[in-house]
């Protein structure tokens, strides 16, 4: 089981939390191409490294926040609140 | 008051009012103000005022439980700054949990720590229990108010009761 570090509850196990995909991605205005649509709505990066991604504290304080997770090792580098730019730790495994 | 374990009692809690505030910091200000407390508690704590008491189960949102039936002095005090403020009375049923192994009855249903230094008195978060989302609040070194949504009720209290049947043996047993 992970533990995560909600920035605002604390260190709390994964069963209390909703994973929210892909962070940093930001929604198009109405009258973008199709393709630009496409790409918003299914088109991710797949990551094997630092992943940026979105988690919400369901069982919890129920805020999102954002983490930096390495998909290779399951090891999370940093959390940060929704808003705040990602976090630089480098490629760090 | 019903003994589940030795020394251990749980209780069903009468109905209560019970709100929802939701809103930025000068809204929970407002009512921190209005029930008579200096400030909104810090997150996860649970102060009480004059006028009831109020639980910080997240940034932007109390749980306030007013010391009377009414509550027009919250509204009032709230008229000028954005918020939410929603009756969720019976949504929520109250349990108290008592004695010297409510905390080991909690760690059987909860990964939470109930150890008095990482959860100390006055606390209050939201958490599961077993399958249940539920709001714990200990308000004693040996005393718990626990929260769940009324639909989940009976199962919380049986799952609470398999818990302290199993302790219970185990006493025996030693």
């Amino acid at each position: 089981m992970l533990l995560i570090d909600c920035p605002y509850c604390g260190p709390r196990a994964e069963i209390e939390f909703a994973y929210g995909g892909e962070a940093h991605i930001a929604r198009p205005a109405a009258d973008v191409s199709e393709e630009e649509w496409e790409a918003f709505l299914y088109l991710r990066d797949n990551t094997k490294g630092v992943l940026a991604e979105r988690w919400r504290h369901a069982h919890g304080c129920g805020r999102f926040f954002n983490a930096l997770r390495d998909t290779r090792t399951d090891r999370f580098h940093a959390f940060y609140e929704i808003g705040t730019p990602r976090p630089d730790v480098g490629d760090a495994a | 008051m019903i003994e589940i374990a030795e020394g251990c009692a749980l209780a069903g809690l009468p109905p209560m009012v019970r709100l929802v505030l939701q809103g930025r910091a000068a809204a929970l200000e407002a009512a921190a103000a209005s029930l008579g407390l200096e400030a909104p508690p810090p997150m996860l704590r649970a102060v009480s005022g004059a006028g009831g008491t109020a639980l910080r189960l997240g940034p932007f949102e109390l749980l306030v439980l007013p010391a009377s039936e009414g509550w027009a002095g919250l509204d009032a005090a709230l008229a000028t700054v954005p918020h939410s403020l929603v009756e969720v009375s019976d949504r929520n049923v109250g349990f108290v949990l008592e004695g010297a192994r409510a905390a080991d009855i909690l760690a059987g249903l909860c990964p939470l720590d109930f150890a008095l230094s990482s959860f100390p008195v006055g606390m209050v978060t939201r958490t599961l229990l077993d399958k249940a989302g539920a709001m714990i609040w200990r308000t004693g070194a040996q005393a718990f108010h626990i929260e769940v949504w009324r639909s989940f009720g009976p199962y919380v209290e049986g799952q609470l009761r398999e818990v302290a049947r199993g302790i219970s043996f185990s006493l025996l047993a030693v």
